[in-house]
């Protein structure tokens, strides 16, 4: 039998994660697993109105539950200045509810107590008068002249109206659809949906009273940030702050904000002097932390008789929840929406953009996407299919015809991206071959004449990943730069100390290979740390699938500064000039000589034991890399449906997905997390949906309503894969993890209107219900 | 006041006195410590907390810890027993089906009762099994080909000792 040789983990190789071992054995450490001696637990009574008055709150019933420590009212907190916070988006949230409650779930009062279930019988024990409020449910109610007010605490807010933004140039947009042959128009909404990471989030606040020091135990997707955040919302001294994430069972977004149940732990550990645990349950999770999207958009696309687009434009409003917390870049009011000529030569377009405060839960985060540039990808590739359609063209040829050309790269934008790479036609190409479209195309033509229902659905996405540049792209004034620390030792072992923070990536395994890669030391040889502020360099965190993009190139140029000091090393113990020394897989050798050779790990041993004159002992060494552009990806999904006119219900019969990250780290690693993305996409496109009645209760606050795919549902996805590498990424790289995410939805339901788009159906919106195709094909005369 | 009640748990008898409310994944977590079962959703629709009562899968925070007093309990700790892995553990990380590892054990435990009844299950059998546990990560698809990988092995493992007996008679 043979051998197989065992991989070192340099790019290209997948191979097996590290962090599996603990996870498979049970031995993972979520937020829930920390438990410190004379730890209190706490629990939250939440608001069961929308919008609502609050006259008074009585919590002597709660104070008298044994095991009961404190309760914690928003005027106590007051009392410190936390009944309020900032958000990400530069406006305040309130942390616990002092005038009105202005959301269902809203957080009103917390008990603190010795067990879990007495926190909990306590919290509902809390006597709270209210004199409820009409609720604004839709931001289009929420802008009608005379809509109730939400923010009347706010100093000069006389209506629900939070921003206006704009971006591209209108007066050349107007002049192109002034010359137009056609104009398709497309009006859709992209639904309120949740991240829903398995776990949920939550936090063991331990300050210690004598000295001050904070330890946070938080699920936190951005450590850094969040402790600088602390130290601005608590008034505590940032060095006397040690946010610690442990492991973190998925984030996609949801752990990127900071939410009230954190502040008031951290308070009460403050007042106590005991740590203080609080965690969510899932319907907490779902009514009250970062939800997604809540988008309504309008697209215009302005087109030649031959489907040229000459034109894009695009009114878009945003229900943002009774405060602004979108998690987004501070110079950018809709995120990178933008983004939203997608992988089109358009020679123009204006986006306009407004946000309003309704009566619904904050949040506005990213749900594995990098701001708002999901909507984006969405409502681009849902109008192209609505303009093959118009124009009698088919899907893939009308995109074509438009794709930007792999010669026209790098591209600025009608918006003002600069797109770095990429290579459309051949990510389709590819598709296309995959699939078998042409026989396809045949078998649906045929299955029409007999009155069946069969749509291929078509999606060329591309999507930008990886912020910075700092100077455009920040969190709350933090530049969103990102770092690494490498520290080899004198065995030649190392540690990587990252910025960014692992939620399921990988990155124990990815960013070890990346030092392989570099510095050729066995990524068995390497210990990748992230998530304690104490022990890690300062770094923005993950999300918006910035890790590698950022966080990956920090690690390979910290790599390179540690070849650079090692170079001079090998030089000095092969007797050679340093100019002379060439290195190649972890050997450093006299140029024109490999046989005598030093090896990575010899060397290592002399940047202890036997240095040259002058040179500073070690081989460490830190590293901030801000990127001089984003990234990317691209790539093109087709997805298969078959539709019962009976019923309604769409199966989908086949997806195939090629991506195109750039160069692939672990290739194993990328194909998982275009697996799950796809699957997120698919739950969004089909099943997940948070909504809410007239008077503002939330439905979708638990996995009976809020339905997530299982492995019956979801399908199974044929990969394909294309490699652009970016141009200005130390190792050509992209990042993946959000892509399929951003890019399959509109494939999803591309596919359903292919299905039907010849019964005159244009467009049926997220979540794809079998009731409402059923209702589409009805109102058609199609439903049997 | 607390109900006595004893539940062996990974082959080992322990003994509490509990609120009668407690639920079997508070009792394994917190009393025991036991903090490989996690918990997702307390509405029995994940299955993050699927732990296995007498080689039943079940979810132990729809379970009150005094309905499992004389039962056997196997959590994910018990799988690597002697320190060697559980052929669906090492299934698992060959076959890429785990990413942030917080519905791992559930998974593996409904997968291990799965292929005791079928050793060796079709691919729809396998996501008809695991429809009671949500991954948010994998999309499933790495999952379906570890339990299959598992299956395999199982089934060589067990083929083994009869080869050897076969051969010794």
């Amino acid at each position: 039998m043979a051998v197989e040789t065992p991989l070192k983990g340099n790019i290209g190789d997948s191979i097996k994660r590290k962090e599996d071992d603990r996870f498979i054995r049970g031995k993972g450490n979520y937020l829930d697993d920390v438990s410190l001696p004379g730890m209190l637990h706490m629990a939250i009574n939440r608001s069961p109105f929308a919008h609502a008055r609050i006259k008074s709150i009585n919590t002597a019933a709660a104070q008298a539950v044994p095991g009961v420590v404190a309760v914690v009212t928003g005027e106590l907190l007051a009392q410190h200045k936390l009944a309020w916070m900032p958000t990400l988006s530069g406006d305040t949230q309130a942390v616990l509810a002092t005038d009105k409650v202005r959301f269902q779930g809203q957080e009103v009062a917390c008990v603190i107590a010795n067990d879990p279930y007495v926190a909990r019988d306590a919290a509902a024990l809390i006597e709270v008068d209210y004199d409820v409020l009409q609720a604004v449910v839709t931001p289009q109610q929420a802008l009608k002249p005379g809509a109730p007010l939400i923010r009347d605490e706010k100093e000069g807010q006389k209506d629900n109206h939070i921003y206006h933004w704009e971006a591209g140039d209108k007066a050349k947009t107007d002049a192109a659809f002034s010359k137009a042959d056609k104009v398709v128009k497309l009006d859709t909404f992209y639904p309120r949906c949740h991240p829903s990471p398995l776990e949920t989030c939550g936090i063991v606040a331990d300050v210690n009273p004598a000295t001050g020091h904070a330890t946070l135990y938080m699920t936190s997707q951005a450590p850094h940030a969040h402790r600088t955040l602390f130290a601005i919302v608590a008034g505590l001294p940032e060095q006397n702050i040690r946010i610690i994430s442990p492991d973190i069972g998925g984030g996609f977004g949801n752990k990127v904000p900071i939410y009230p149940g954190y502040v008031v732990a951290t308070a009460a550990s403050l007042l106590i002097g005991k740590p203080v645990k609080w965690v969510e349950d899932r319907s907490e999770n779902l009514i009250s932390t970062g939800f997604a999207r809540d988008y309504y958009m309008s697209g215009e696309l302005a087109l030649r008789n031959d489907g040229r687009m000459l034109g894009l434009r695009v009114k878009m409003l945003s229900d943002n929840g009774a405060f602004y917390a979108d998690a987004q870049p501070s110079k950018f009011r809709a995120g990178l929406f933008h983004i939203v000529t997608g992988s089109y030569d358009l020679p123009a377009a204006h986006v306009e953009t407004d946000g309003a405060y309704t009566n619904k839960a904050p949040g506005g985060v990213a749900y594995r996407c990098s701001f708002r540039v999901t909507e984006a990808s969405y409502l681009i590739e849902r109008l192209v299919e609505s303009a093959a359609l118009e124009m009698n063209m088919d899907p893939t040829e009308i995109r074509l015809k438009n794709f930007i050309k792999p010669e026209q790269f790098p591209y600025m934008s009608a918006t003002g991206f600069e797109y770095d790479s990429g290579d459309y036609p051949r990510a389709m190409q590819v598709a296309l071959d995959k699939l078998g479209y042409k026989e396809l195309r045949k078998e649906q033509a045929e299955k029409r004449k007999k009155g069946e229902l069969m749509g291929i659905g078509v999606a060329s996405f591309t999507e930008v990943v990886g912020a910075g540049p700092g100077k455009d792209y920040d969190i709350v004034g933090l530049r969103m730069f990102d770092s690494a620390e490498l520290r080899v030792h004198p065995t030649g072992k190392a540690i990587l100390k990252l910025g960014v923070k692992s939620q399921g990536q990988g990155h124990e395994t990815t960013f070890a290979q990346i030092v392989t890669e570099e510095l050729g030391i066995p990524a068995a040889d390497i210990e990748v740390q992230e998530g304690d502020t104490d022990n890690t360099p300062y770094g923005l965190g993950t999300y918006a699938s910035r890790s590698t993009p950022v966080g990956g190139a920090a690690t390979a140029m910290v790599s390179r500064k540690l070849r650079d000091k090692a170079k001079k090393i090998a030089a000095h113990l092969l007797e050679a000039s340093e100019a002379d020394i060439e290195f190649d897989h972890g050997k450093f050798f006299v140029r024109g000589s490999p046989s005598k050779s030093k090896t990575i790990q010899d060397v290592a041993f002399a940047a202890y034991t036997n240095l040259p004159d002058g040179l500073e002992a070690g081989l460490e060494g830190v590293t901030y890399y801000d990127p001089p552009n984003m990234t990317y990806p691209f790539g093109t999904y087709l997805v298969v449906v078959d539709i019962d006119r009976g019923t309604g219900q769409v199966k989908v019969r086949r997806m195939v997905a090629v991506d195109d990250c750039g160069v692939r780290i672990n290739p194993m690693i990328v194909e998982g997390q275009i697996h799950g993305g796809l699957t997120e996409g698919f739950g969004i496109a089909f099943m997940e949906l948070i909504t809410f009645d007239e008077e503002g209760n939330c439905i979708g606050s638990n996995f009976t309503d809020y339905l997530l795919p299982t492995s019956w549902e979801t399908p199974k996805f044929e990969m394909g894969e294309t490699v652009t590498p970016s141009p200005h990424h130390p190792i050509g790289a992209k990042g993946v993890g959000e892509s399929a995410t951003v890019g399959s939805p509109a494939a999803f339901v591309n596919a359903v209107i292919d299905a039907v788009g010849h019964l005159g159906i244009r467009n049926i919106d997220m979540p794809v219900t079998s009731d409402k195709v059923w209702a589409a094909l009805n109102e058609k005369g199609a439903a049997e | 006041m607390g109900q006595p009640i004893t539940v062996t748990v990974n082959g080992e008898k322990r003994s509490a006195e509990v609120e009668p409310r407690l639920l079997l994944v508070h009792f394994l977590r917190e009393n025991l410590r036991l903090t490989g079962t996690h918990i997702g959703c307390d509405t029995t629709h994940c299955g993050a907390c699927t732990v296995l009562v007498d080689g039943t899968p079940v979810k132990s925070c729809t379970m009150l810890a005094v309905q499992a007093d004389g039962e056997q309990v196997t959590t994910v700790e018990a799988l690597a027993a002697g320190g060697t892995l559980h052929p669906i553990q090492a299934a698992f990380k060959q076959e890429h089906g785990l990413q942030c590892g917080f519905c791992t054990p559930g998974m593996m435990l409904t997968s291990i009762s799965l292929l005791q009844d079928k050793p060796d299950p079709t691919d729809d059998e396998i996501r008809w099994a695991l429809s009671g546990n949500i991954c948010r990560c994998t999309g499933y698809m790495n999952i379906v080909k570890a339990v299959k990988s598992a299956a395999v092995q199982m089934k060589a493992a067990a083929a083994v000792p009869a080869a050897t007996a076969a051969a010794r008679s």
